[in-house]
């Protein structure tokens, strides 16, 4: 059962002349959680606020948790969780003080639905008298999460919540939503980090507003079409144009201590031929191993084609 | 209701943890209140006139002490010549000379005409208006006196008082004035303000996306402004009757409850304005320009309406602070009853209604 | 002997009892690319403001591109350039009028500035776009705009305070490609990062924790020395003890 469902939805800013959201169409189940990747206007916050009500899409229609975003949009505000990035919360309250406003906000109380946030919440409330303002990026993500689910949403919508926050915190935060997931509740979150795309159930990539791809991260890798490689010698630098201007390889780029390559044609004679022209070239240590491709493989190679 | 009153109490927490525009909130009404009051004056104290008295007869004796009378004046008495005189009003150490010839009660006596010279310094018309007057009155007092002996045929007596205000105390104009400014700076920039800066921070999103009526929320921030404008108002009356010397001749309690109607007017405005603007600048910069200026130009305590051209009296009519001023002015110290106010109340009922209404029409229940 | 363009000794910051930086000491030479990592609130921003002539340190020594840190701040400004993630170019101004406009600031001869722009634009293979406004621009072009702007005067460093943070994997590769083209005219580049994997890309790494340097190093070193395969995950167990997170 499909808890949100976005059929061609198309979003037009400047009279039509910015495209944010080009005929994006995708369903997120119940209780999956799914990740939106995607750079900086791709056209991710867009989507989440027309799914929020927040905009009225330029065509198209999305349905959820079974009502229209634009005829029953008062009846989704009711049930649905909404984090706008950066944390939307009251800089000058104090912890306990923005998640008694916001259990308020939804006509319940902190202590009704307090077991769900329960494991969020414990971390952050030594500093329950401490101003938001005041928090470190990972305790506002931790309360900015308490307060987007203290009226136990049907649907969750976090608009980049890893954004800002160092990594250590940045997988905490995945950890717990992991552990939201088994309350019942659809969580859609976006982020522009391609390593969290593993994290989520099942990913949509954007780019430029239209959807690369809507799969496992599991499918999306099995589907990378060619074999890739990783490669690497001494001076990385200079070996990359020299691998680019290699007729053999079909694509090469930077990746972390390797770069990863794809060959026109597989065989072991291209290879030779490789390490045979990378040696004329004076490389050494060469290095060349096959390797699974990762989401970020996976998306640049969408771009690209 | 129990919602809105956690909504009101939150923005009560928000106004006092922001210290800085508390203290401009405070701060300002009583800045303006001692700078009108004491400073800026119009009023007369202090002048400096110079009598030169050529003649020192009994007429300009009693003349004389008729003038000096009153204690507003620094009266000097000396006789200087033209050059002199001219010399001390270059220098501005006088506001007015006047100036009686030699043979003054002679000349009345035997040809029944006497002339008088008052020279004032009109580099500022109105204290030279105000001190002229004083002098005339009193030269017409004086012949008052003396044809009382001898009754004219007909007579045309003018027989001026200052009403309300008879020593002529500026601070009766400006404070009712100051009021008004103060009530709509206040309410006007910070209500718009406020909301403005939910909608930057991103807060408006979320407090969209909930069950709770997004305007409700939008009202409950004007409440902790409709109160600290109401303790503002008292703190002005209270420098204004006691360090001014203000009057208050009418109903505290009609006092009040027309200041209420402003401040919920001025409070609208603010509202509207917060709905037009999404940046906490143009807020800033529409509340300062639309509000500060033509309250300055069109309430009345500045610049008098009826001397302005008729264009631009018709445009004061839209002035809300205009009707405030009236009202202010009737019951503070005209000592008047509603029955003396009821139409300007209802010309800011109805501007109220108006503005409220406009905004609830324009307000966005989406972001676009 | 390679020449050092940034020396610090002792570096301190301090705001009223908290101290930000915490007496770092390292050097950085010309030509390199050298990565300044570390986690939100360890003190890399204030360290960055303070190398950049923005801040005036608490007490310590440093010499920028030559010039004192306390007594030239002026001229340790206008032998850099400083892009961020924040800011970069004027969105209302068309590409031409934003190269224009920095070229002027960095005191380049109108001679020059032409000759600049035009080798910019080409470079980029913005002609078609050149007469455009840069908020029209789509995201990514806009940080390697920035970028080339940063060096358009050939600064001894460069500062780049998280310049690729939320842009596409692709245009990330591509603004690396630039930051090499730079680095092989022997502009120093001095680059804070969230991707591990740029750290990489790095000659040498420092990371900071709670206020000090924790390493120092180049990656291959770092990935010994923490027994890691990666320099995520170097990060995080340098990172993992910090005090300074919960905070």
């Amino acid at each position: 059962m499909s808890d949100v469902i976005l059929n061609n939805i198309r979003k037009t800013y400047n009279k039509d002349k910015l495209v944010a959201v080009d005929n994006v169409s995708f369903s997120v189940n119940k209780a999956e959680l799914f990740g939106l990747i995607g750079a900086d206007g791709a056209g991710k916050t867009s989507i989440f606020r027309i799914l929020t009500t927040l905009l009225l899409p330029d065509g198209g229609s999305a349905i959820v948790n079974g009502c229209d975003v634009v005829k029953d949009y008062k009846k989704i505000r009711k049930e649905v969780g909404y984090m706008p990035g950066k944390f939307s919360l009251y800089q000058d309250l104090t912890v306990e003080e923005n998640l008694h406003f916001f259990a308020t906000l939804f006509n319940t109380t902190v202590e009704t639905n307090y077991d769900l946030i329960k494991d969020i919440y414990i971390q952050i409330e030594p500093f329950k008298k401490r101003r938001a303002g005041k928090l470190s990026g990972g305790m506002k993500q931790k309360l900015a999460l308490c307060c987007a689910l203290i009226h136990r949403p049907s649907v969750l919508f976090l608009d980049e919540p890893t954004t800002g926050v160092d990594t250590v915190s940045r997988k905490e935060f995945w950890e717990m939503l992991k552990r939201l997931k088994q309350e019942g509740i659809t969580i859609l979150v976006s982020t522009p980090y391609m390593d969290e795309a593993t994290l989520c159930e099942r990913i949509a990539l954007m780019q430029g507003g239209k959807i690369l791809s809507v799969e496992t991260p599991e499918n999306i890798t099995r589907a990378y079409p060619e074999k890739l490689y990783a490669i690497k010698a001494t001076q990385m630098s200079h070996l990359i144009n020299d691998l680019r201007d290699n007729e053999n390889i079909s694509s090469c780029y930077a990746f972390g201590e390797h770069h990863h390559i794809t060959f026109r044609v597989e065989s072991e004679d291209v290879k030779t031929a490789l390490f045979n022209y990378l040696h004329s070239k004076h490389y050494e240590n060469i290095e060349l191993k096959p390797i699974k491709p990762s989401i970020e493989d996976c998306f640049i190679k969408l771009m690209n084609n | 209701m129990k919602q809105f009153i956690t909504f009101i109490r939150k923005e009560f927490y928000h106004v006092f943890r922001d210290r800085k525009t508390l203290l401009l909130l405070f701060g300002l009404p009583i800045a303006q209140i001692i700078l009108f009051g004491f400073a800026l004056t119009n009023e007369i104290k202090n002048s400096k006139i110079i009598i030169c008295d050529y003649a020192k007869d009994n007429a300009t004796q009693r003349i004389i002490d008729k003038i000096a009378a009153s204690s507003n004046f620094e009266i000097e008495n000396s006789l200087l010549s033209h050059q002199q005189i001219e010399d001390a009003f270059k220098s501005g150490e006088i506001k007015l000379a006047v100036i009686f010839p030699a043979g003054f009660n002679n000349d009345l006596l035997h040809f029944n005409k006497a002339i008088v010279q008052v020279i004032a310094d009109a580099s500022d018309p109105n204290t030279a208006t105000t001190l002229t007057n004083y002098i005339t009155t009193i030269v017409m007092d004086y012949q008052k006196e003396l044809t009382q002996l001898n009754p004219l045929p007909w007579q045309i007596i003018p027989e001026t008082r200052m009403l309300y205000n008879p020593e002529l105390k500026g601070a009766t104009n400006f404070v009712p004035g100051v009021m008004a400014l103060v009530l709509l700076l206040v309410c006007v920039l910070m209500t718009s303000a406020s909301i403005v800066r939910e909608k930057e921070k991103g807060t408006m999103e979320i407090l969209l996306v909930s069950p709770f009526n997004p305007f409700l929320v939008i009202i409950s921030k004007a409440v902790p402004y409709f109160v600290l404008s109401l303790v503002n108002l008292v703190i002005i009356l209270l420098l204004s009757v006691f360090l001014l010397d203000m009057p208050f001749n009418g109903s505290l309690l009609l006092f009040f409850a027309e200041s209420s109607l402003f401040i919920i007017t001025a409070l609208s405005l603010g509202l509207l304005i917060s709905n037009s603007t999404d940046s906490l600048q143009s807020a800033m910069l529409v509340s300062l320009l639309g509000m500060l200026i033509p309250t300055m130009l069109f309430t009345g305590f500045m610049f008098p309406i009826e001397n302005m051209p008729k264009p631009l009296q018709v445009i004061s009519n839209i002035v809300p602070s205009r009707w405030y001023y009236i009202i202010v002015k009737s019951i503070m110290i005209k000592g008047l009853g509603f029955a003396a106010i009821w139409k300007e109340t209802l010309i800011l009922f109805s501007m109220t209604v108006l503005l409220l209404l406009v905004s609830l029409k324009k307000f966005k229940i989406r972001l676009q | 002997m390679k020449d050092t363009v940034i020396s610090t000794d002792k570096l301190t910051k301090r705001f009223g009892d908290f101290i930000a930086t915490n007496e770092i000491s390292f050097d950085v030479y010309a030509g390199e690319i050298f990565g300044f990592l570390g986690a939100n609130g360890a003190g890399k921003t204030t360290a960055m403001r303070m190398l950049c002539g923005l801040s005036t340190p608490s007490s310590g020594k440093a010499t920028i591109a030559g010039f004192d840190i306390y007594k030239q701040a002026e001229e340790i400004k206008k032998n850099i350039g400083y892009m961020s993630q924040k800011f970069s170019l004027y969105e209302d101004l068309t590409i031409v009028e934003n190269i224009q406009f920095f070229a002027g600031i960095y005191g380049l001869p109108d001679k020059k500035i032409k000759e600049k722009t035009d080798l910019m634009i080409e470079q980029l293979g913005l002609k078609n776009e050149a007469k455009k406004l840069v908020g029209s621009l789509p995201p990514g072009w806009k940080q390697k705009l920035s970028f080339s702007v940063a060096v358009l005067h050939d600064p001894k460093i460069v500062f780049l305070d998280e310049p690729t943070g939320g842009v596409d994997p692709v245009t990330r590769r591509q603004f690396w490609d630039l930051i090499y083209a730079a680095s092989s005219r022997n502009i120093t580049i001095f680059v804070t990062t969230h991707y591990m994997d740029e750290a990489e890309y790095c000659n040498r790494i420092s990371m900071m924790v709670d206020g000090v340097i924790k390493a120092l190093d180049t990656p291959a070193n770092l990935k010994q020395q923490f027994a890691a395969t990666s320099m995520d995950e170097v990060f995080f167990e340098l990172a993992r003890g910090a005090k300074r997170k919960a905070d």
